[in-house]
């Protein structure tokens, strides 16, 4: 098995995968109806995504385990996820903050691995890329709204932003895995993916007049499994039905 | 003996689930067609990552082809070179039209951020003087549109590529 691929597909998945389900949670809850279908399509997209990549990442596996049992059937130290997408969703500007930054990152990350040299990797990236732009055109153009709208919305806004703002160096996490796999032209370079970023949340975040705040204090851990304890709440509704009723179909 | 023609000629008889006026040819999912021994090998490929649909669009495909009289039919799917909305066929689109859905324009929308909407006319009285209400519709690969002048609400099929 090519164990450091394996590794990195749960990365990758298990981020679409968490985040998917924060954006569920949204569902009959949007501030308006549009809203709540937007948010609601978008978690629907990241969920497909999360199948193609933990699909594939059963199989570079080759040990009998298939989307499904990846998504439902870990333990918490298991998850990959980075800790900003397992964030509680807060009020719609934390959840559209949090839904930018990561697309901000997905956007470069699928254009850059769509030159995979591993073939199923750069397809799923050629697929998800189409609809990361929708999802970024939205989230961006929100930030730009709430941060630029009444004194009310920027307020929210700056708030989630000095929240969030400590969990967005993960998104660039980078060690052996990512090397060796660096190496072999499977995945870019991650330094690349974060100019790119930087670029997109610079300009966003000028446009709608919020600041960056001072304190540099950066959280990691969810990359080596170590998670925040709001992904333990995730896994309890997420793994409720096949953990009651093994096996169980509809 | 059977052509592959004429099993394309069957799967414009499988209606999208949630378009039912287009078929999966008209829609452009169905990207191969190969026949060996008595085996039929269908490929298609998703619209969305997370479009619901495809998996009724494999079962009835099987379902037609059974009720054609072939018993070994696999459905195949994959994701690259990716779908986009230049495969809807021409035909599929005054289709589409009729049926109160804006056609996709061939309007990428490349630059992310900041770009205008683009110009969607209205289906039903053909004004260009339309809004757009919400970038996410009634599914994955549909936008919400309304008419300034005849306010008829209606859905665009987002141009994809």
């Amino acid at each position: 098995m090519d164990k450091n691929l394996f590794e990195y597909l749960l990365r990758l998945g298990d981020d679409s995968l968490i985040l998917g389900h924060r954006l569920s949670e949204w569902c009959g809850h949007g501030p308006i109806l549009e809203e709540d279908i937007a948010l609601t399509n978008i978690a629907l997209d990241l969920i497909g995504q999360t199948n193609s990549i933990l699909e594939y990442a059963g199989k570079v596996e080759g040990a009998g385990r298939n989307a499904d049992s990846l998504a439902f059937l870990r333990f918490d130290k298991d998850y990959k996820n980075c800790l900003l997408v397992e964030q509680p969703n807060g009020d719609f500007g934390v959840t559209i903050l949090r839904q930018f930054f990561f697309d901000a990152y997905r956007v470069p990350l699928f254009t850059m691995l769509q030159n995979s040299s591993d073939e199923q990797l750069a397809a799923i990236a050629e697929k998800s890329l189409k609809e990361t732009r929708y999802h970024l055109k939205h989230s961006s153009e929100w930030v730009i709204r709430l941060g630029d709208g009444t004194d009310e919305s920027h307020a929210r806004i700056q708030s989630a932003l000095d929240d969030l703002w400590r969990y967005t160096d993960e998104l660039f996490f980078s060690d052996e895995v990512d090397a060796d796999l660096k190496a072999r032209n499977i995945i870019p370079d991650t330094a690349d993916v974060k100019v790119e970023w930087q670029k997109t949340v610079q300009s966003v975040l000028e446009e709608a007049t919020l600041t960056i705040p001072a304190n540099n204090w950066k959280f990691e851990g969810g990359r080596k499994g170590l998670h925040s304890e709001h992904l333990g709440y995730i896994l309890a509704e997420l793994q409720f039905m096949q953990r009651a009723y093994p096996n169980m179909e509809w | 003996m059977v052509t592959e023609q004429e099993i394309w000629k069957y799967l414009t008889e499988v209606p999208d689930p949630e378009i039912p006026v287009l078929s999966v040819v008209d829609l452009g999912v169905v990207r191969k067609v190969d026949l060996s021994e008595d085996k039929i090998r269908v490929t298609i490929t998703p619209t969305y990552s997370g479009c619901p649909a495809m998996k009724r669009m494999e079962d009835d495909i099987v379902d037609k082809l059974k009720e054609k009289g072939f018993s070994d039919v696999v459905v195949d799917l994959v994701l690259s070179p990716a779908w986009t909305t230049d495969w809807i066929t021409e035909e599929a689109r005054i289709k589409l039209r009729e049926y109160g859905i804006a056609p996709p324009e061939n309007e990428p929308d490349k630059s992310v951020l900041f770009a205008d909407p683009i110009i969607v006319p209205c289906p039903k009285c053909g004004s260009s003087n339309t809004r757009m209400v919400s970038q996410f519709g009634s599914t994955a690969c549909k936008a919400h549109y309304q008419c300034n002048d005849c306010l008829e609400p209606f859905d665009y099929f987002k141009c994809l590529r």
